[in-house]
Order: structure tokens, then sequence, then C-alpha cells
């Protein structure tokens, strides 16, 4: 279950980007691209997120996770195909081992929706990110 | 106001940046790195020591860095070989990373080692995941595992560069078929090796040692297809995600829309670039 490490690390990246941007006062979306053969499970994924967005700008931003299948092209023969999960990496057609990935292995923030400044008229106390 | 950002940033990122950035330190002082992984109990430790000790027998300075949640048992295994030996705990914490290897290796591995071997936390799922900077990873089964093990954790087997079967001499015990082993590993890793070692009969002994000095002398490392970098520039839906269509909203293209950091290693997918062994 390592999909709180990668939570933090989306959390972590998007932070530093919104910092870099200036202004930005939250984040309402972060949309994800998992490839099938990225090792990580949404599910899991989308809870660890909720938790490592807790007092970040982040807090109550939305996970969108799109699921990419994983296809590979063989060199040799030319062939395309869904690897499947367990995946089959070797050539279906002709056999060979000259497979390429064309995708799956993605893992990936694709964008994030946010909201900045100049800042609204307040309804309550800021909290420190909103600064 | 609402704005869509275009990060488009592998969430690895910066593990991969550390683990690249390791890579070449350690290669500027001679030591190249050996990731191990395996399901807890498969038998890692036990073949390690072996390897070390014909290692420090044959005078390759080797040291080795072991990773459990807790107890240093194995690092007390481990240097009984006579080879220096680290022990990291890591709190319940599933893998090891490359920020954290490098903080440990810090003040502690001796100048001219040659191999430093990881043993990583027992666990097939994570670890796989995180790039150490390593130039040789290398996956371990025991015979008692079942021949499908390779289907069920794809990614570690598929990133593998290397597979070693273990306690080969418990095999016939277990009906152990390892022709049926073998074509599942070819499944999701086309084209790496299988090596049968027992540590307790000592079949394959210094196979490992073997491997690990052929690819510290600069020699050729097999491509696992997984770990290739996703060539899919001749994929109009694919090459589209580089240059996303204009959103409604207002676009910040700006410095946060960063240009694509992904690795061209473990987590590739650089469109337009073509496979390449890794170093």
């Amino acid at each position: 279950m390592h999909e709180m490490s990668i939570a933090l690390a989306v959390v972590g990246q998007v932070e530093e980007a919104a910092a870099r941007a200036g202004g930005v006062t939250a984040v309402t979306s972060v949309r994800l691209k998992v490839g099938e053969l990225a090792g990580v499970v949404p599910d899991a994924l989308s809870f660890c997120f909720e938790l490592a967005c807790a007092g970040t700008v982040l807090e109550g931003a939305e996970l969108v996770t799109e699921s990419v299948p994983g296809r590979a092209h063989c060199a040799s023969c030319a062939d395309d195909w869904a690897v499947g999960m367990p995946p089959q990496l070797c050539c279906p057609v002709c056999g060979e081992a000259t497979a390429g990935l064309l995708s799956g292995r993605e893992l990936r923030i694709a964008d994030v929706h946010w909201e900045d400044g100049p800042a609204r008229e307040r309804t309550r106390e800021p909290i420190s990110e909103e600064r | 106001m609402c704005r869509v950002v275009d990060l488009q940033q592998a969430v690895l990122a910066k593990n991969d940046a550390t683990a690249d950035a390791l890579r070449a330190e350690l290669a500027g002082r001679g030591t190249t790195v050996v990731n191990l992984l395996s399901s807890p109990g498969s038998g890692k430790t036990a073949l390690l020591e072996r390897e070390l000790l014909l290692a420090r027998e044959g005078g390759v300075p080797v040291a080795a860095l072991t990773a459990d949640l807790a107890t240093e048992n194995d690092a007390k295994r481990l240097a009984r070989s006579g080879v220096p030996v680290k022990q990291v705990l890591t709190d319940g914490l599933c893998h090891l990373e490359a920020g954290m290897l490098a903080r440990h290796l810090e003040g502690w591995l001796p100048d001219g080692t040659r191999l430093l071997f990881v043993e990583n936390v027992g666990n097939l799922v994570c670890p796989a995941s995180y790039d150490l900077g390593e130039a040789l990873r290398v996956v371990f089964a025991s015979v008692t595992e079942g021949e499908d093990k390779p289907l069920k954790y794809p990614t570690a087997f598929g990133l593998a560069h290397l597979v070693v079967v273990t306690k080969t001499d418990i095999a016939a015990a277990v009906e152990f078929d390892e022709a049926a082993f073998r074509a599942h590993v070819e499944q999701v890793n086309p084209g790496v090796e299988v090596v049968m070692t027992s540590a307790r009969r000592g079949e394959g002994a210094g196979a490992l040692l073997d491997r690990a000095m052929a690819v510290a002398d600069g020699g050729a490392v097999h491509a696992p297809v997984m770990g290739r970098p996703q060539n899919d520039h001749h994929h109009h839906e694919a090459a589209s995600e580089s240059h996303p269509q204009p959103h409604s909203q207002p676009h910040a293209h700006t410095q946060a829309a960063v240009r694509p950091v992904e690795s061209s290693r473990l987590f590739g997918a650089v469109p337009g670039v073509v496979a390449h062994s890794r170093p």
C-alpha cells in the first residue's frame, strides 16, 4: 500500500506549482492519468488523497483518476494489441519479444483546477494558505 | 478566477530525479547499486549472505543495506559474511525511496565499494514503483510461491533485469513447474534471464554476483518491455495528450505550465523517444 506516498507526492507537486503561480486560493480538482500497469489502485489512492490534502491549499479537492489501458506495439510485425491484465507483452501475432509499450505505465498529473486572486470578499477568517 | 492548469508531471518525477542523481553520483564513485525485490520469506537474505561471502573471498569490495519494517535480524545474518552491512528500519513503510537510500548511504558507504546490494522491504507491490538509482534490479521468487507469481505481480517481474528462483533444493517436494514459471516470466518480461538457485545446496552459487559484476563492468543490461520509454508518436490520440486542446476556461500557460518531466526510465512516457537499454 504505497498509495499514501503517491498521494503525498501528488499533493506536494500541486502545492509547488500553485506556489510558483502565486495567488492560488484553493485547488478544486486534480486529474490523474493512471495506467493499468502503473501498479496503483485508484480507490486506495482516492482515500489517501483526501487525507493528504488536509491542511493544504488542496483541502477538499476532488481527485479525478483516468484509467489508461495498456497497449503495445510489435516492432517486427507492426501489430498493436491491448496487453490486458496480467499483461501479455510478447507479440500475440509473431511471438517476438520486440514489443514496446504505447501506453499503460502512466502515473501522471494531467491538469489541475484552481481558484486564484484577486482575493474576493471573505466571508470567514482566512486560513493560512489564503494569505 | 477558476483556472485549468496543465501540469503534465509524472507523479514520481521527484523520486526518479533523485534516483538518477544518486545513480550518477555513485557511478562517479565506482559503485553500482543492485536492488533486490521479493516477497517476505523468499530466501533473499540467505542467498545474499552466500553471495556476499563469495565476493569477499574473491576480493570484490561489496556492501549491503537491508530494509525491514522491524528487527535487525537480517543485518546480523548478512554481517556474518564480513562485509559492511547496514540495517534500515522503515517503521512500517512498505518500500524504500531514492531519497531515503541516499540519506542512509551518507557517511556510511565505504569508499571503493564496487557493488552495493540493497535488500528492499519484502513486498512485491510497492517497491516496484520506486527507482532507487540501481543499475540492476533483481526479483526473487522461491519455488514454494507458485508458478503464477509473475502474473500476480506483473509490475515487479515486468521491470526486472534478472529473475532469481530460490530454494530449488525443495522444488521436487513442492512440485515446482519450472517451465510454467519461465513461461509466465516471459509473458510479462520477454527476454529476461531466469537463474535457478539453492542457497542450501549451492546451485547457481555466484550467479547473482557474476551478473552484478558484469553490469558494474559496463556490460549490457536487459531492457524490460515495461521499462522502455513508451513510444506513442504514431498514435494520434496519445500524441494529442502532449498538445492539449484549448480549454474554455482561462488557461495559465505561464510558470505553472511545466513541460513534462517524466523520467525516460522506469516510468517513461516520452513521446517520440526510441526505446533504449538502460546503462
